[in-house]
């Protein structure tokens, strides 16, 4: 439940599970090293505000 | 279940939502409990959820838990990740649950609190959860794409461009809208002022560890920064009453205005993870939590309703704004009935995350029935106060003047009994030296929600905190809507421009950043502005403004769903489409004709134009200008207002001309012509 509650919350301010991200990369791209989770957050972080979506009024 | 059971049990709660209803409807002159308005509204969600997100779902989109959507089909584990539904639940909702919802439906109060609530139930049922479900469905069969893109192939070029441009507009209106509100809350109140600043310092601290000591550390950091939040509350009641720092930290809306503008300059040319990231974690956090305290709270005091059903003011003679009941009530509560702004959520985030189709119901339709719900609450808490208190924070000074002693005189004159030290004491209550003429919504919201609150927690000691804590999370979001808008507004400009300047398509280089940021904190600092210097409080012009915008952005969005519709040979089923675009232009096209052409000065801003060019030429000057240099201005902002005002409806009907040939042409087509992507379909369906 916990674990739950504290993936709602990350992906409420845009930050997906990095679990996830991890085992996808591990999976589909193995020849290539998955980031960091500083390198993915900061990544993240950037995909977030960087483009013309905003938030509602 | 048993289908009998089932049967039964929605039956019971159809008898149950019109007993409230009625209850609600039908209770004149004595007041009620405001649990019988929220059993009421939930449930019509429940059965709207059950019944029609249903048909829409089955019928008209017949989604299939097995088609394989963008999230699989794309899945790099960033932007597209299939993700579990109730996750995604809550990251769409905190996407669109925002200011609007919460201030429309408590200005819509000075008519009573039924026309609203019937407007939210209804809008939201029919057009507002429609419209979200319809775009998450499109954009999630063409691979997570925005509204811009959507439009633009399934519409044409022409069509695209004109929207592009539409939004653009209708951001630069809701910064002001937005940034108008934290104005009027933050004028004159040193307490609400330094706990918002506050925020600032206590953002860049976390931006700095996050960035630094813990880097990604988002559950830690917040809870810290929510500390700091609670400490900078109770630190302003200290600075407030502090003879030094209390007046030094007292300014104007002027002051104030010119603050913001700043502020948002350099906000939106920071780097991301200083200042808007941390503060996007509080604001949003608090965003929701708050909501649920709300609800709780509503739920546990089951507070009385003050306000009566209907008032006086149906007939468009409010003080608070003016207009009548249709269009300019549909028009008030955009945000919680139906929000086109809400298009570029369906059409950005959540597409990309969508685990199955079937997911969408309860994302799309669902998540705007929690905002409607949302929106409730906002009605409820302006609703619970007293009604003479409510008319002396949300009318202009030049309706009711500046003491309590004058405004109780005026309002009491209106048949709402008020006494000067009713107004005096709820002002000491809730720790301001003044309540009257706070319009904006935002402090209303806030004597409502501390009203409810105080009786939870704290008791009449804690009345001044739970105000200051609803006017900082207000503010907060605002803020934070201030400074991502101002971004994307800048890339909205970037990318217009570079349609004609190439060179200035390049976001990540300085010279076109600044001159794009500067020219979006212009746009809006021009309205704010304007509107705070306005003698009938700003928001009497630039909400109706904002609201016509807004429902014009959903037009928009549901035209674009009918051509959808249409090209599928789904076109016995249109109406579940056309019937809310129908409304929404007859509510917009009404209010924006009148805004620019009305003969009453109050409504019309050519009219008002006139007037103050008919006094300017005998030589007078008219309230608010000083002179007749500010007297030339007034016109002028009045001639920028009508021209706005003319330009969301020429968008909205192009828009509305291009769908219908679109529509034509498809109806021609003896098969489908719609272009959907597609990746196959999963073995079976549903997993993560």
């Amino acid at each position: 439940m916990g674990e739950y509650l504290g993936q709602a919350a990350r992906l409420m301010v845009g930050l997906p599970d990095y679990d996830t991200y991890v085992q996808h990369m591990r999976m589909k791209h193995p020849d290539r090293a998955p980031m960091t989770y500083e390198e993915f957050f900061r990544e993240r972080q950037e995909a977030r505000f960087g483009g013309a979506s905003g938030k509602c009024c | 279940m048993n289908p009998l059971i089932s049967k039964l049990g929605w039956a019971a709660l159809s008898v149950t939502g019109a007993a409230c209803l009625g209850v609600v409807a039908l209770s004149r002159g004595e007041s009620i409990s405001a649990l019988w308005i929220v059993l009421a509204a939930l449930s019509v969600y429940l059965i709207a959820y059950r019944f029609y997100a249903r048909f829409i779902a089955t019928r008209v989109m017949e989604l299939d838990a097995r088609r394989i959507t963008p999230a699989w089909a794309r899945n790099d584990g960033l932007d597209y990740v299939p993700t579990n539904r109730n996750i995604l639940f809550g990251h769409h909702f905190a996407a669109i649950a925002g200011a609007g919802p919460l201030v429309g439906p408590v200005l819509a109060a000075q008519m009573g609190y039924l026309p609203g609530m019937l407007w939210i139930l209804a809008g939201v049922v029919f057009a507002g959860a429609v419209q979200d479900f319809m775009v998450l469905f499109i954009s999630t069969r063409r691979d997570g794409r925005s509204l811009g893109d959507l439009i633009k192939s399934e519409l044409g070029e022409v069509p695209g461009v004109i929207a592009l441009f539409g939004a653009f507009m209708i951001m630069v209106i809701i910064l002001a809208v937005l940034a108008l509100i934290v104005v009027k809350a933050l004028a004159h109140s040193p307490w609400g002022f330094f706990t918002v600043a506050a925020t600032i310092p206590i953002a860049i601290l976390m931006g700095l560890y996050m960035r630094y000591v813990r880097p990604g550390r988002i559950g830690e950091v917040s809870i810290a920064g929510f500390v700091l939040l609670m400490l900078a509350i109770v630190a302003g009641g200290w600075v407030a009453a502090d003879p030094v720092w209390g007046p030094l930290l007292t300014f104007d809306g002027k002051q104030l205005t010119w603050m913001l503008i700043g502020y948002g300059f350099v906000a939106s040319v920071l780097p991301v993870w200083l200042l808007l990231a941390p503060r996007d974690y509080l604001s949003t956090f608090l965003k929701i939590g708050t909501i649920v305290g709300l609800a709780l709270g509503i739920l546990i005091v089951a507070p009385q309703l003050e306000m009566p059903a209907v008032t006086k003011f149906i007939d468009g003679s409010g003080p608070v704004w003016s207009g009548n009941l249709f269009p300019f009530l549909f028009i008030t509560i955009a945000c919680g009935a139906v929000s086109g702004f809400h298009a570029l959520i369906s059409s950005g985030t959540t597409p990309k995350l969508l685990d199955r189709e079937t997911d969408a119901p309860l994302i799309g339709y669902g998540g705007m029935l929690m905002e409607s719900f949302v929106a409730i609450m906002a009605l409820v808490a302006a609703s619970v106060i007293d009604p003479g208190v409510y008319f002396a924070m949300n009318s202009p000074a030049a309706l009711i003047g500046k003491t309590a002693q004058e405004a109780a005189t005026v309002i009491s004159q209106w048949g709402f009994v008020v006494t000067p030290e009713m107004l005096t004491q709820t002002a000491a209550d809730v720790g301001e030296t003044s309540i009257i003429s706070r319009a904006g919504g935002a402090p209303t919201l806030a004597v409502g929600m501390a009203h409810i609150l105080h009786q939870v927690i704290g008791g009449q000691a804690m009345m001044a905190f739970w105000y200051h804590f609803a006017i900082l999370f207000e503010a907060l979001f605002i803020l934070t809507a201030v400074d991502a808008g101002t971004r994307a507004g800048r890339f909205m400009l970037q990318d217009l421009m570079g349609t004609f300047v190439p060179s200035f398509k390049r976001t990540e280089a300085l010279v076109p950043n600044l001159v794009a940021t500067g020219l979006c904190v212009a746009a809006w600092g021009y309205f704010l502005y304007q509107g705070v210097v306005d003698p009938l409080g700003g928001i009497n012009t630039l909400w109706p403004l904002f609201g016509v915008a807004n429902q014009m952005l959903a037009a928009v969005a549901l035209v674009l769903a009918t051509v959808v519709l249409v090209k599928m040979k789904k076109q016995r089923y249109m109406w579940v489409t056309v019937l809310p675009t129908v409304w929404l232009l007859a509510c917009t096209l009404t209010a924006g004709w009148q805004k620019v052409f009305s003969e009453n000065p109050k409504i019309g801003f050519l009219a008002h134009a006139a007037k103050f060019s008919a006094a300017a030429e005998n030589g007078e000057v008219l309230a608010p200008a000083k002179s007749i240099e500010q007297m030339q201005q007034v016109i002028f902002n009045d001639y920028v207002d009508a021209a706005l005002a003319s330009l969301f409806v020429l968008v909205v009907l192009s828009i509305t001309f291009f769908g219908i040939r679109k529509v034509m042409q498809a109806l021609r087509d003896d098969r489908p012509s719609v272009r959907e992507s597609h990746h196959g379909l999963h073995a079976e369906a549903g997993r993560a």
